[in-house]
């Protein structure tokens, strides 16, 4: 019975649940800013849901992994990506295509097929975190969903660090974390990643004068 | 089997309920205007509102029929019914069989039906327009409040509100992230229920913006008082049942009196806090365009529906 | 000093020395010897696997077989000799004005270092380490790709990043969920992800969790193999990228997120009995063979074209793989490696025909082999070959998958045959007047290296009339492993 789930069980679902609810809150998001500080916030749940992971398995290696997080997802990324926004004059560049209402279905939709593809591997999980992947499949399908409905670039962007979270929830919840060479190759690709997209921004910039993915349609097969 | 406590203990609701409210919408409007730096009225200023009101001669409008001057009585009937039902001070009531919570919802969907035809009934264009808008609002409103019912309903497998609010006053989980939805949403559905800002602004007489005001526009002298005195017994109503749901603690379960009686100062001490934070809520949010109302309410219907989603897959009994 | 050691460190260090020096005047040279250095590593490599039997490197974390020392030898090979086309042809983009001394530097660093992560992502045992490697490898090209820093290729760039890393992610969720199967088998070590622990208990494996792993997988890799409804990034790539970097792309790239897939598929076949794998690729398969062979008809750029030419090979080999067996196997690596080699050489051949033109659109390339005999035979010798005209090395592989597939499942038959077919008319009608026909040409300052084209269609030509027996054990060993 549900009964029987310990405490930091229950705290981990907490941060879980909250990190989705960011997730949706970021596809609601209209503004870059709050956008970008919505995914700080999600940075630090996925940091301190590592944490407990961490103290209630007694694997050394999450904390690692924790440290990891909140350096690179809850400050530096934020803290690049606010620099750049800054930069660019990008800071009022406000959403206005998209119907958010619509995406909230269809993000909720999504949230059902991922609870439902993941349904059958939570029953076979032991870990104290099973119900978690569902979320993280959950997370990283709105991430998804996030970068396909964003015409601008800087919120496809958070989108795909997004699913990054997503992807690491997964790893901590149904593994306790994947080894320590894999995540800190993980981070390192992340972090060059979003390094190289900052030096795109300002090129994309320099030739389209916007930020507007619209703008770049022109390749296509006719 | 109606007990004797149980009886005092529900008429007892009943009369708290009928004197409380104004007393909440008071100092709601009290706390509203310490936030703004205003001279706050005074905390029982909805009383002599309410004896004016009772003390002056109703003017109908012409073309009034039987269903203007009965729906205000419908209206308050309604409240204090939904009143009773809700189990703020004690699950042992011998009205708890009927506490069902989509009972409830119904009962409140009945007030609403009514005050919107009667708002339409006298013809003018602002009580059509008011009706319309509650309607729109309901009509949000009520699928996510359901959403939110569903969820704890699942958690006590019962829909009986005294049942829910048993289970969760004597639940092992600490933190039930479901519940932290559910809540949320909870909250947002009824600040547009109870006309609050950020849908609508209970202060305000600007045409443009008004939902429930503008309904009872052509009311006045008692029709006017039972309406006023209605929609405070609404705001304890949704605050009780909220407070009842998330913080169902020191509410008195069996028979003994003591119970009850420990459990009055609790209910004014959650009520005042919680009055307190609706007027903080009010304060720091700007209302919303009309526009902007179904989107606020579909936020709240999603985090009521992932709530349910979460309480499905992390919480699941399995 | 270890082959191994060597092989993955000449291009990491050049790759850095690049980026200090990649100014110099040598710095070219140091391109061509660096390639050359791995490739003589990987060759002296490949012939130790070959006389010893597989091997480990530093401690389990790398792991070379017969498998993929076939596709590492490739990679250095094709590596080598796209850097001696390069050359020549850098410094006639650099003299068209079109490329900048610090773009070039660019362009050599990120060369090697994507030679590197490549080799890396074959040779690793570990895969999380693999799929480190792979979105390294993305992240190097999406650099190499936008080089001219024109608003098309900054859009196919976005596209490519966008897109792959969209698909790079599915592929790591696929991975925690194959540790996530294996951690309740091997339990809680680091050899969890280790591919040679995990195919001695693949029978082991939990079947619902690799079901569901491998689809993230295949999808995931899948994207970068260019398998559709995720192909988009590859043509644009290809075609506004340097050309070089299209060689790279079509030439290996498709086949190190090929062979992560099949590494991936081994394990997959273990766990779930039955050819749910096998289908899944078959259908992906021929749905990305039939969708590129009816697009390529539409195309009016020629390397755009040819990388819908790519993205129809890979669609034939992932089907090739999806029928599984040992027949198929082998035809299905036979095809990889004359593809790679055939896909290259006609790339090249482009390069210094659009050079020579000053235009990628194919309706204004006309005559080459007025201009140039030896730049319009080769393509038009690399068109045949990769059309799979007798007597190249495309023939035999089609062939043998087409006799599969006729044998063990007939239906798909009509559905390979139509799309060669279209594929033919579509690229055969589009090349022949670019070949032949009026033109007026003009001088290039630095004279094309021809040398890798002709290289690289004489092996084509060679292994389509006679495979040596060393060759064919080979293949045959690695066919067997893919089971």
């Amino acid at each position: 019975m549900s009964a029987t789930i310990s405490f930091s069980a229950q705290l981990i679902n907490l941060f879980a649940a909250l990190i989705l609810l960011l997730a949706f809150a970021m596809l609601a998001q209209r503004r870059v800013m709050q956008l970008i500080n919505l995914f700080a916030y999600q940075g630090l749940a996925l940091c301190l849901s590592t944490l407990v992971v961490a103290v209630s398995t007694g694997q050394t290696h999450l904390y690692w992994s924790a440290g990891l997080t909140l350096l690179l997802k809850a400050l530096l990324l934020p803290w690049i990506l606010h620099r750049l926004v800054r930069r660019l004059q990008v800071k009022w560049d406000v959403e206005s295509l998209i119907n958010i209402p619509t995406t909230m279905l269809v993000g909720i939709g999504l949230v059902i097929v991922a609870f439902n593809v993941a349904h059958p591997i939570s029953e076979l999980s032991s870990t104290i975190t099973r119900g978690t992947l569902a979320i993280a499949l959950a997370v990283v399908m709105l991430a998804f969903l996030m970068m396909i409905t964003r015409t601008k670039a800087i919120p496809q962007v958070v989108g795909f660090l997004a699913m990054e979270n997503g992807l690491f929830l997964a790893a901590t919840s149904a593994t306790y974390g994947m080894p320590m060479v894999v995540e800190l190759g993980i981070a390192l690709d992340v972090l060059v990643g979003a390094i190289i997209l900052g030096v795109f921004f300002f090129q994309i910039r320099e030739q389209f004068d916007s930020l507007d993915i619209r703008h770049m349609e022109r390749l296509k097969d006719n | 089997m109606i007990s004797i406590s149980g009886l005092i203990g529900q008429i007892f609701a009943i009369a708290l309920a009928l004197l409380l409210a104004p007393v909440l919408s008071g100092w709601v409007g009290q706390c509203r205007a310490w936030f703004q730096n205003r001279t706050a009225p005074p905390l029982l200023q909805p009383y002599y509102m309410l004896h004016k009101l009772f003390h002056k001669d109703v003017v109908l409008a012409h073309g009034a029929s039987s269903l203007f001057r009965s729906a205000p009585f419908v209206v308050f009937g309604c409240m204090v019914l939904a009143c009773a039902i809700i189990p703020a001070l004690s699950t042992d009531l011998p009205l708890a069989p009927a506490a069902d919570a989509l009972a409830l919802v119904g009962v409140f969907g009945l007030a609403r039906v009514f005050i919107s035809l009667a708002a339409m009934d006298v013809g003018t264009s602002f009580g059509t327009l008011g009706g319309r808008r509650e309607m729109l609002v309901g009509f949000l409103a009520e699928p996510a409040l359901l959403m939110v019912i569903f969820t704890l309903a699942m958690i006590a497998q019962s829909t009986s509100v005294t049942t829910i609010v048993e289970t969760l006053a004597h639940r092992e989980f600490l933190v039930f992230p479901s519940l932290a939805f559910a809540g949320i949403a909870f909250t947002m559905v009824s600040l547009a229920e109870n006309a609050r800002v950020p849908v609508d602004n209970p202060a305000t007489h600007l045409e443009l913006t008004m939902i429930h005001e503008a309904m009872i526009l052509e009311y006045s002298g008692r029709h006017l008082a039972l309406i006023e005195w209605a929609a405070s017994l609404k705001l304890y109503a949704y605050s009780c049942l909220g407070l009842a749901l998330f913080f169902p603690w020191g509410i008195a379960e069996g028979e003994r009196f003591s119970g009850l009686l420990l459990a009055i100062p609790m209910l004014v001490l959650k009520l005042a806090i919680g009055g307190f934070l609706l007027a903080g809520i009010e304060t720091i949010n700007a209302k919303l365009r009309i526009f902007r109302a179904p989107e606020f309410l579909g936020t709240a219907f999603m985090l009521a529906v992932l709530g349910l989603l979460v309480r499905l897959m992390l919480e699941g009994s399995a | 000093m270890d082959f191994f050691v060597l092989m993955l460190a000449i291009p990491l260090v050049s790759g850095a020395l690049l980026t200090v020096f990649g100014e110099r005047a040598w710095a070219p040279n140091l391109n061509i010897i660096a390639s050359l250095g791995t490739f003589l590593a990987a060759a002296g490599l490949t012939a130790e696997i070959v006389a010893n039997g597989p091997r480990f490197a530093f401690g389990e974390q790398f792991f070379i077989d017969s498998l993929n020392v076939f596709f590492v030898a490739l990679t250095a090979f094709v590596g080598l000799t796209t850097s001696i086309f390069s050359g020549p042809y850098m410094k006639n983009e650099a003299a068209h004005g079109r490329l900048t001394i610090p773009r070039l530097r660019l362009y050599k660093s990120m060369y090697q270092l994507f030679m590197f992560t490549m080799l890396m992502a074959l040779t690793t045992n570990n895969l999380g380490i693999l799929w480190v490697a792979m979105e390294a490898a993305t992240l190097t090209t999406v650099l190499l790709v936008s080089l001219y820093r024109t608003s098309a290729s900054l859009e196919a760039a976005w596209k490519y990043f966008i897109l792959c890393g969209v698909g790079i992610a599915q592929a790591l969720f696929g991975t925690i969920l194959l540790y996530f199967a294996a951690e309740r088998v091997l339990g809680e070590t680091g050899n969890a992800l280790l591919w040679t622990h995990l195919v001695e208990v693949k029978g082991e494996l939990e079947p619902t969790v690799m079901a569901l792993s491998f689809i993230f997988l295949l999808v995931g890799y899948g994207t970068k193999v260019g398998l559709a409804p995720l192909h988009n990034w590859l043509p644009d790539a290809h075609a506004e990228g340097p050309t070089p970097v299209s060689a790279v792309l079509s030439g290996l790239l498709l086949n190190v997120a090929l062979y992560a897939i099949l590494r991936c598929k081994v394990l997959a076949d273990g766990a779930i009995h039955g050819d749910y794998a096998g289908n899944l690729m078959m259908g992906f398969g021929l749905a990305t063979l039939l969708m590129a062979a009816f697009f390529l008809s539409r195309q009016k750029d020629v390397k755009r074209m040819f990388a819908y030419s790519s993205i129809e090979h890979m669609g034939l080999i992932t089907f090739a793989f999806g029928m599984g067996g040992a027949v198929a196997n082998f035809a299905g690596l036979l095809h990889m490696t004359m593809h790679s080699l055939t896909k290259s050489a006609i790339f090249f051949a482009v390069g210094h025909a659009t050079q020579k033109t000053g235009t990628q659109l194919m309706e204004n390339i006309r005559g080459l082999i007025r201009i140039n005999p030896l730049i319009g035979w080769g393509l038009m010798l690399g068109t045949l070959a990769i059309l799979g005209m007798p007597p190249f090395g495309v023939f035999a592989s089609e062939f043998m998958i087409l006799t599969h597939a006729m044998k063990h499942h007939p239906w798909a038959t009509p559905v390979l045959l139509t799309a060669l077919g279209v594929a033919f008319a579509a690229i055969f009608g589009k090349v022949q007047p670019m070949v032949f026909g009026e033109t007026e040409a003009k001088r290039l300052p630095h004279a094309p290296a021809i040398t890798p084209v002709f290289l690289h269609l004489g092996i084509v030509l060679m292994l389509g009339v006679y495979i040596p027996p060393y060759l064919t054990r080979w293949f045959h060993e690695a066919a067997r492993m893919l089971g």
